[in-house]
């Protein structure tokens, strides 16, 4: 369904995907995870056709630099930053996309429904929570029925309740043969919903693995979020990558994923590496057999 | 949440088929009109141009003591003037602040995500923002118009007419000058900034340049004329002021040298100087839209 093959993106001098190829076929469920920076965003923008890039990208054998209209609408999708205009209702927001993919006023309800956003047409956008809009995103990429969905940390913005939700309507999406493509910093998403995971680091392909092989042996996952002192969370991320954890630094700090009796592990690896943790907090249990 | 069965796309080829580049387009169209229709600044600016119209239609009756062409006729010399001020102003930052504003608020990356081509993008907000501007302004040509032919009936209504025509087409210009700005501009500040600057070049610098360069390097007539149509201002006043009187001989040596020159074909040409302005710009603005790198 699509095959990137050597896509490199540079922006003036930062490359921001480096010479990177992958397929996904159909059916399946891809999760690229990564740290900030790592370039899953650009990955996916390069994908859509959005930016611009070196190398090739087929959507369902369509090249998106030369056909990007046609190879996206095979495909929803969902951003990571929900930008709407605030201004504009419910109902008639998703009827603007509805007209652009040629769905008549009864797709559109469908789409609604499908997400439980069904009696808020009236609302104005503003009003609206973050979950709702998270939602809504979801109920556009939704509205044509495409084969495949894009979704860039779908559940970002989201409470554990509003993610629980939006896994769940994912993993209906995935066992209904949808093939998924999904940046993602949380390893419940990544186990629950995924067959593969594309791990990059600074632009680059360095793993690409089942979430099995990278989270491995104990069935439950924890995530711990380390409270570090000011300037060390690059050299704590590259510490604990180093040492085999899967690490994520985001803007709400450094999250490690761990197995839930070895949580004292990365405290120690970083220890020894002399980067103080001032203090953690687990965030999260997953159980690997959810899936 | 509901989660109800998701039936698969049997057949996703045919999605791609049934899209079209016109729908698409009006799709863009319609929204950008609703959005402008209902945002502050339109509303304003009908307002302000209705008042402004009615008002000039006020004072040309009271000066020509209800005399009917003196109505219509000095109307559309009192107009002529403010639209000139006004007009450019509105169309210009309801453009630059098009694009520019849709990357601000990161709305643009995700309309781009969907199976639409920039081109399509681009000329959907120009056309949904041209059919606002014009209502606008017909809002208030309307009032005007309905004032004077309810004080001295219709007679001289050409020449008001081919004033409503000028300034839509004043508008189109203006409007394409500002998305190419908007396109150019990553922030909506700037690209409002360069639409003021684009404004104060065309309003008041670029007639003070040509003053000077007409003493300085002692133009002929008929250069001062070429480099003056060139303005959209200069051509829309002509224009207008050719429909009034039928001759520009009210603009001294360079408009005697025109109607002499061009004749009956002076408003055509004037008319070709305003859709170039309008073109030109508007074709860039896709040209370079199309082919950035980033959003």
């Amino acid at each position: 369904m699509i095959n990137a093959s050597h896509v490199t993106k540079k922006f003036g001098s930062v490359i921001a995907v480096d010479d990177l190829s992958f397929t996904l076929d159909k059916g399946e469920s891809i999760a690229l995870w990564g740290s900030n920076g790592a370039g899953k965003t650009t990955l996916i923008r390069s994908v859509l056709g959005i930016f611009p890039s070196t190398g090739t990208v087929s959507i369902h054998g369509i090249n998106v630099r030369s056909q990007g209209k046609k190879a996206r609408s095979f495909v929803g999708y969902v951003p990571q930053e929900l930008a709407f205009h605030d201004d504009a209702k419910l109902g008639s927001s998703i009827m603007f996309f509805a007209n652009l993919r040629k769905v008549n006023s009864k797709g559109a309800a469908i789409a609604l429904a499908k997400v439980g956003l069904q009696g808020h047409e009236k609302k104005r956008l503003r009003d609206l929570s973050g979950g709702m809009k998270q939602r809504l995103a979801l109920a556009i990429a939704l509205i044509a029925d495409p084969p495949i969905i894009v979704l860039d940390e779908p559940t970002s913005n989201l409470d554990a309740s509003g993610r629980g939700e939006v896994i769940d309507t994912l993993c209906q999406l995935r066992d209904d043969g949808k093939t998924l493509l999904f940046a993602s910093h949380r390893p419940d998403e990544v186990l629950s919903l995924a067959g593969r995971v594309l791990v990059m680091e600074k632009g680059k392909l360095i793993k690409d693995v089942t979430p099995q092989e990278l989270w491995p042996t104990e069935s439950r996952i924890q995530t711990m979020r380390l409270y570090l002192s000011m300037g060390t969370e690059e050299s704590a991320a590259t510490v604990l990558r180093e040492a085999g954890h899967a690490v994520n630094l985001n803007g709400q700090g450094l999250c490690v994923s761990v197995p839930r009796n070895r949580k004292a592990e990365p405290v120690s690896v970083l220890a020894r590496a002399e980067i103080e943790v001032r203090d953690f907090e687990i965030l999260d249990e997953v159980q690997e057999d959810s899936k | 949440m509901t989660t109800l069965p998701i039936k698969t796309s049997p057949q996703p080829a045919a999605i791609g088929t049934h899209l079209s580049k016109v729908s698409s387009v009006i799709a863009f169209a319609r929204r950008e009109f609703r959005d402008a229709v209902s945002s502050r600044w339109f509303i304003l600016y009908t307002v302000a141009f209705t008042v402004l119209a009615v008002a000039v239609s006020f004072m040309s009756l009271a000066g020509s003591g209800s005399h009917g062409f003196a109505g219509f006729g000095r109307t559309t010399a009192g107009l002529l003037n403010l639209i000139m001020l006004v007009v450019p102003l509105m169309a210009l930052i309801a453009g630059a602040g098009s694009i520019a504003g849709e990357r601000e608020r990161g709305t643009l990356l995700y309309l781009l995500a969907q199976p639409i081509s920039r081109t399509e993008l681009l000329l959907g907000k120009y056309i949904g923002l041209a059919i606002a501007l014009c209502c606008s302004m017909c809002i208030g040509f309307g009032l005007s118009a309905g004032v004077l032919a309810w004080r001295v009936g219709g007679v001289g209504i050409s020449a008001f007419v081919m004033l409503v025509l000028f300034t839509c087409l004043l508008a189109l210009a203006m409007l394409s000058v500002g998305m190419l700005l908007s396109v150019l501009s990553r922030r909506s500040g700037v690209a409002t900034g360069l639409g003021l600057f684009a404004w104060l070049i065309l309003v008041f610098l670029s007639d003070l340049g040509l003053m000077a360069g007409t003493i300085l390097f002692k133009l002929r007539v008929q250069e001062v004329f070429a480099i003056g149509v060139m303005n959209p201002l200069q051509a829309f006043k002509m224009a207008v002021i050719v429909n009034m009187n039928a001759s520009l001989d009210v603009l001294g040596p360079v408009g005697m040298y025109a109607s002499q020159t061009f004749g009956g074909m002076l408003p055509w040409i004037l008319a070709l100087v305003l859709g170039t302005w309008t073109i030109v710009p508007l074709a860039i603005a896709v040209l370079i839209f199309s082919k950035r790198g980033s959003v």
